[in-house]
Order: C-alpha cells, then structure tokens, then sequence
C-alpha cells in the first residue's frame, strides 16, 4: 500500500514551461491565484481559464493528469458548490425550485457554478508547478526567494536543507516501512484486524523499529556531512544556479496583461 | 612522505551522569602508533568493537584525541582553524550507502562537499562531472539515489568524496552491506583510486579484500597487534583466529596441510599461488579415488513445502510489470537444510516470501505441510507460525524493552499461555546461545551480533515447522557470522526444523547446507544436493555465481594434472583428498 505514494508529481520535460527559471514560476503562480480571486463576473474568469488552459498546453502535460489532479480535493469542491447552491438567497425573487426547508434560487446556481469554475482552476494551476518542476528545483527556488528573510535571522538555507533530507529520505523510510512490517507480520502481528485501539497498538512494533533506525540514519548522516566540509549556509555555492531568461519575463508579461484585461473587465462590466 | 603520522593516540568515550559529572570512562584506543605513506593501499583488519572505527574518525576530525598527536599531511587533524583543510585532505566513506547521500539527484550530491567549499560554479560542474567518470557512474548522473542499487550507491559516495580531490580516502567497511557484485564494483573502483596516487585506508571484514592490500594492520582491543604485508599477515594463522579473524580459504588449506606433515610455505594467499605450490610437489598419483556414491535410498519423502507453477508479477497492470518468480516448481523436503542461493533481482527473496504467505501468487500453488496456503479455508496467520521468515537485517525489527518480551512477542500472537510462552522464549535464547541474564536487558544495549541473535530467537520461538532465513550473517564480522550460522546448524541438528538459508556467500552455504536451491533470472536453475550442484561449478559462473576459493583451486590443480575432484567446496575436503594423492606411494 505504502508503494502507491509518488513525490511531487514531477513530469520531466523540455516544454517551455519546464525551462522556465522556478522562482518565477513560483511568483507567476502566485499571481494567476490572485487572478483568479480578482475576477468578478463570468467574463473575467473565463479569460483566466483560457489563459491557466494555455499554459497546460504549452507544458505539454496531458488532460489525463488535469483530471487526476482533482481527484483528491473532489469532496471539498463538491462540497463548496452544494453549499453556495443551498445556502445564496435572493431575496424577492422566486426560487427555482423549492421543497421542504431547501431552496434553490438562480443566483444560487450562478455563484455555485462560479465557484465551482474557481476552485477547479485554482488547484489545476497549483498542480501546473509541481508537475513541471522538480522537487529540488522546487526547494532552490525557495531558498532564493526567501533570501531576504536572512537579515531577519529566518534560518532559510537549514529550511531548504531539511527539505531537501526529507526528499531525500521520503523513499528510504518507506522502503524500510515496508520491511518492518513485512518482519513483524512474519512474527504473526495482525495490523489490519480489530477496533481502532487495537490497531493502533500494533502500530507500536513497526513504529518504534523505525525511529530507531531514523535516528541511526540522522546521526550517520550527520558526520558524513561534517566529513564533507559541511557548515551551514555561509558561502556556500551552487552546482545549479537559477537563471532568469527572456522566456521569463515573456511570461510575466503575458500573465499581467491577463490581470490587466480581468481588472478593466471588472470595472466596464462591474 | 607520510601522509598521515600517529604517535600515542588513546582516546576513551565518556560517559555522564545526569549532573553532568563523568561517571565512567571506556577507553576504546590505547596508544596507536602508525604511519601511513604517501600512495600506499592499507588495510585495516579487526573484530567489531576493536577500535578501527574509532581509529578512522581521528584521521579527519570527526573525533579528538584524549591524548596523543594525529598528523594529516603535517596539520594537526585537531586543529580547529584547519579543520577544513584536513577533510578535504582525507575523505571518508562510511557502511551503509543509503545514510551518506545527502541529495536527491546523482550530481547535487556529488557537488555537496564542493559547494560547501564555497568552490566556484563551473569549477564544480567540472570536478563533478570528473569524479562521477572515475567512479563510472556519469551515464546515472540525474538519477536519484534510491533508484540505484547498493554498490551504485556506494560508488556516488565515492565520486562526492573524491570531488573533493583528497590525498587520501579512508573507508569503513564499504562492502559490508553489498551483494557480491557490489562489493567486486566497488573494490575495483577502489583500486582504480590507488593506482591513480590516491592513498587508501580500507577497513573491512573480508579477507580476500585486504588482500589487495599493499599494507595490512591488525587491531585487537584499541592497540595494533600485526603490520605487515598481506602475504605474512595471513601466514599467522593461529595468531588471528585468537582475536576472531579469519584467513582465505588456501592459507588455511596450507596451514593444515603443515599440520599434517607436508612442506609447504605459509604465507599463500591466492589459489594461483597456492595451486603452483601444490603441482610442485611429488605426488604418487593424479587422481583421487573415487569412493562409491552411497546407494539413492528409495524411502518415500514428505515434504514441508511444496511450490507448484508459482509465476509472481510485481504492478500487473501497469507498465511496470515484471515478472519475479516464473514458473518454478520444487519440492523441499522435511528436515533438509537447503541453501538458496542466487543473485540480486534472481527471485529467491520473491520465492520465500511465497513460503510464509507474505505474497500471494500470481498464478500456481504454495502447500506448506501439505496444506494449500492461499486455500479459502486456511488461516494465513497459521501459515506464518508454520513458516518462520526471518528478514535480512533482522535487528531492525526489535522494538520491545526487553530482550524477553521481543522474543515473546510471536508466541504471545500465536494465542500461547504464560507458561508455555515462558518455556519458549527460554528455550529460543538457549538455542541462540543467549544467557538468561540477556533476556533482562534491552535489546537495544546488545552488541550487533547479539541482536542478530536475539531477533532469531524471536522467529525460533514460535517453533515453526520450516525456518526460512534471509541473509542471516550479512553485515557481522567473521567471529558473529560464525556465531549465528553455527547456531542456527545447531538449532537445526537438535530440533530436526527443515532450514531454508538464503545467501550470498557460497562459503557459508557450503558448510552447512545438504542441498541448494539455485535461482537465476526468476527461474529454478536447480534444485540438487550440494555434491552435484558443485559439479556444475562453471555454470554456476556463468550465471554470475561466485564459487568459493578453495574450488576455484581445484580447477587450477585439475587444469594441471592434480585431480581432486569437481566436488570441492569444503577445506576439509580438498585436504583429505589432496594428502591421499600427495601419499598414495610415500
């Protein structure tokens, strides 16, 4: 069960997506959120759409993974559109349809359907950035982007750091999941029988098997850090460097027009 | 010049009590002295807990002397200014692969120490790139590391170290937890450093790698007790068993055959050498005699685990699918020790777990005692108390306070009363060669062989009918390996428990196993007794097997007109044979 997990959902490529420098993707990404929230009629957030669909096609990611991606949040979107269907009044007007304590008015559809629209863009430009960048990648861009907050003393470089150990050892600690539990299912532990108690208890001998050995892991890695020169952040440089290119600033250019149009659409179409 | 001069290094670990006073001090080194010069392949041999770790943390200021100097290159390695000087100077590579890779790419981790340096962007793209050649992993550069097998792995530790361009490269048992083909990747790699002027201090439990050596050191209890060149290192043969070391099979062959009269010299350590002794001397004849087989008793076998057509597919359905286990049928008798041996990805790992029910298969049939595994009306549960798997690497799975509670922790699922549970868990640490007062402590303050041992216990207690053991002595030095394995063919005389030893090490299986199980490509390659199975050494080869030394030796003797036989793989028997040979007319 444990070997379903993938991490990140990276899908390496050459789009210009991908080439495009993380920490504008992360800016960008950022923006078209906004975008997305700026937009008040139907109008503004279709143009917003269209732009978030161009993006996917550029990348050349397929529509199998759009659909995936909103596989898990499905509840919460489901559930948001219910409640505005359920919940907006439109005080005056007849409901559209009307039974017990439950009724439906038309502005109710409208901001249902827009929500609706909102979220499920909301997440397929998210998962947009973790497919075309890589986890590693992903954590540069951070570090870099959180450089100012070193004059405030914000440990940023241990931040990226950990990150970077956690993805490093995210594979290994699961593979040595499975054999502890493989082990002790051998020695007759049931882990899938019995109440909710129960099954916590026989957790414990897969648990602690396994702190041991993180701890083991954490303190081997440590010295094998110190043996390579290791000391925090200070002067340290990089294999890989993020660049900016003209690819970048083509695309912030394009997403502010974008936001430009949506803010000027608000304001002719109110 | 020497690269690194020690002179009276003692260093003891301290331990504190809660007020911060010393409450005891465990001397671990107790005046080393030793020179190492520039270029030379030094390696270090000892029993675990004899202080060559330790040793090894001084020479880059991982650890600081109690008293005594270590010199690298002339810098002091407990100078603080130059701390960086020195690990730069002496890289250091550690056991286990997977706790030394810092990053998730191939090259970011190899770039780590160089980034640390503050060492300029294209210098590090440059050195990178040349230390992932020398080491032969360029091609895996942006993989991540846990796509990359053992002695992979090992081998990007190397380039992360070497990117550093030391003078010298200290490693602690880098082998220890590879499978052979690893292990012979990896010492060629570390060959290829030496040869190029890197200075080599290998620490390791394999005889036939220190071997290599230009220089070997012997450490017992904190001192150094033998230096010299391989060759008179081996020759001491009575010396190193005292501290638990072992020799390569032909040094003991030549050994015992002093014993017995015969002038041969000492110190042989390859079977080429020795097999050129051995053609030199007179002999009265060139062929053993042959004593008849003993007659094929007809008695009918039952049989404590029968695998009928088992094909095992990882992710059907997927474009992952590969095929593990394809189409093996074998039938293990009751009370057989059976040795299974086969490469990494060979399936032997997939086909046991079929034994216990912890796979189900793809397609085919699984019958312990009889009874169909997978049947709808069998209890899976009793299937594993029937089938005890102990898992490579078994401490891992210790997690209770005590040794006595983990022990009990199978018979406690089994459904046992106190009484018998008590009976049992005692009865397992005997058989483990565990003292009752152990069974107090927490398994967690045990010594790694003891571990070993007490999470054996922990199978052996639930008394099942077939003992599957994976790997049970890798990564222990010589004297725990022989430990566990004696135990275990103790275990198995005493009880009459039908044993499965999975294994790398043809040397280990060979001594104790009556027949073997032989895996190749997901295949049975066979399934014979171990006689038979030795007569067909060259394929065995060629399926990418090593056989032990002391039957690589037979074939040299036989290439030159001595004939001992094709059934080799015990020293005690090429002995016997050899001397029938060498006096069949004096």
């Amino acid at each position: 069960m444990l070997n379903d997990i993938t991490i990140g959902q990276f899908f390496p490529g050459q789009s210009v997506i991908h080439r495009m420098d993380s920490r504008f993707k992360i800016v960008l990404e950022i923006l078209i959120v906004v975008i997305l929230f700026v937009a008040q009629n139907f109008w503004g957030l279709g143009i917003t759409c269209a732009f978030i669909l161009m993006i996917y096609a550029a990348s050349g990611i397929s529509f199998r993974l759009i659909l995936k991606s909103l596989k898990p949040v499905l509840p919460i979107i489901i559930f948001t559109a219910v409640l505005n269907l359920l919940f907006v009044k439109e005080p005056g007007a007849d409901p559209l349809l009307s039974f017990w304590v439950i009724n439906i008015y038309a502005k109710g559809l409208v901001t249902s359907a827009f929500m609706l629209l909102r979220i499920v863009f909301l997440i397929i430009a998210m998962s947009l950035l973790t497919y075309t960048t890589s986890p590693i990648v992903l954590t540069d861009a951070i570090e870099s982007l959180m450089k100012p907050l070193k004059k405030i003393k914000f440990p940023v470089h241990e931040l990226a750091m950990m990150m970077t150990i956690a993805l490093r050892f995210i594979p290994t600690l699961i593979e040595e999941t499975n054999k502890i539990m493989m082990a002790q299912k051998a020695r007759g532990a049931a882990m899938d029988t019995g109440g909710l108690i129960k099954r916590a208890k026989a957790m414990v001998p897969i648990l602690i098997p396994l702190f041991i050995s993180a701890f083991k892991r954490a303190n081997e890695l440590a010295t094998a850090m110190e043996c390579r020169c290791y000391r925090g952040g200070e002067g340290r440089t990089k294999l890989r460097v993020l660049k900016a290119t003209k690819l970048d600033f083509y695309g912030t250019g394009l997403t502010l027009c974008v936001l430009g149009i949506v803010i000027i659409n608000n304001i002719v179409f109110g | 010049m020497n690269i690194i001069e020690i002179k009276n290094l003692e260093f003891e670990y301290k331990e504190y009590d809660e007020a911060g006073e010393v409450e005891s001090t465990n001397p671990v080194l107790k005046g080393i002295d030793l020179t190492v010069p520039k270029g030379q392949f030094l390696a270090v041999l000892g029993h675990n807990g004899c202080g060559k770790s330790t040793l090894a943390k001084h020479l880059n200021g991982i650890l600081n002397a109690t008293s005594g100097t270590v010199l690298v290159n002339g810098m002091d390695a407990s100078d603080e200014e130059r701390l960086f000087d020195i690990r730069q100077t002496v890289g250091m590579v550690f056991q286990n692969p997977d706790n030394q890779l810092v990053a998730t790419v191939v090259e970011e981790d190899v770039a780590f120490a160089l980034e640390n340096l503050g060492v300029p962007t294209e210098e590090i793209r440059r050195r990178v790139d040349e230390a992932l050649k020398v080491v032969d992993m360029y091609d895996y550069r942006e993989h991540s590391p846990h796509q990359l097998s053992g002695g992979q792995k090992q081998r990007v530790a190397i380039a992360g170290v070497l990117a550093m361009k030391p003078e010298c490269i200290v490693l602690d048992e880098p082998t220890a937890m590879l499978d052979p083909k690893g292990r012979a990747e990896v010492m060629k790699t570390i060959k290829l450093l030496n040869e190029q002027g890197v200075t080599i201090i290998l620490i390791t439990h394999y005889m036939d790698e220190a071997c290599q050596a230009d220089r070997v050191i012997v450490m017992d209890d904190g001192v150094i007790i033998m230096d010299d060149v391989p060759k008179k290192i081996f020759a001491r043969v009575d010396e190193l068993k005292a501290v638990s070391l072992d020799v390569p099979q032909v040094t003991e062959l030549m050994y015992r055959l002093r014993k017995d009269g015969i002038d041969v010299p000492a110190d042989v350590i390859t079977e080429e050498e020795c097999a050129e002794v051995l053609l030199a001397l007179p002999r009265g004849s060139t062929k053993f005699t042959k004593k008849p087989a003993p007659p094929e008793s007809a008695e009918k076998h039952d049989y404590a685990a029968e695998v009928k057509e088992l094909t095992y597919k990882y992710s059907v359905g997927t474009p992952f699918e590969s095929t593990a286990v394809d189409n093996v049928s074998v039938s293990i008798e009751k009370g057989q020790f059976v040795g299974v041996i086969g490469h990494t990805g060979s399936g032997k790992s997939t086909l046991i777990q079929h034994l216990n029910g912890l796979l189900k298969p793809t397609s085919g049939k699984i019958f312990i005692n009889g009874r169909d595994v997978w049947d709808k009306d069998t209890d899976i549960r009793s299937v594993r108390f029937m089938a005890g798997l102990v898992f490579q690497y078994s401490e891992y799975q210790l997690f209770e306070d005590t040794v006595y509670k983990d022990i009990a922790f199978g018979p406690k699922n089994m459904g046992l009363s106190e009484a018998e549970i008590d009976a049992r868990v005692r009865e397992a640490a005997a058989a483990m060669g565990l003292d009752e007062e152990l069974l107090e402590r927490s398994p967690f303050d045990l010594s790694g062989g003891q571990k070993r041992r007490a999470a054996l216990a922990g199978v052996i207690a639930m008394k099942p009918e077939i003992l599957i053991l994976d790997e049970p002595a890798a990564g222990l030095d010589p004297k725990g390996r022989d430990t566990v394995l004696d135990e275990i063919s103790e275990y198995h005389k005493n009880s009459g428990t039908t044993i499965l030893l999975v294994s790398h090490s043809m040397e280990d299986i060979v001594k104790y196993a009556e027949k073997i199980l032989v895996m190749n490509r997901g295949r049975l390659f066979c399934y014979e007794d171990t006689d038979t199975v030795f007569s067909r050494t060259r394929e065995l080869q060629q399926i990418g097997l090593g056989i032990p030394q002391i039957s690589r030796l037979s074939h040299l003797l036989k290439a030159g007109g001595m004939d001992i036989g094709a059934d080799i793989y015990t020293i005690d028997r090429a002995e016997e044979r050899i001397l029938e040979i060498l006096k069949t007319n004096a």
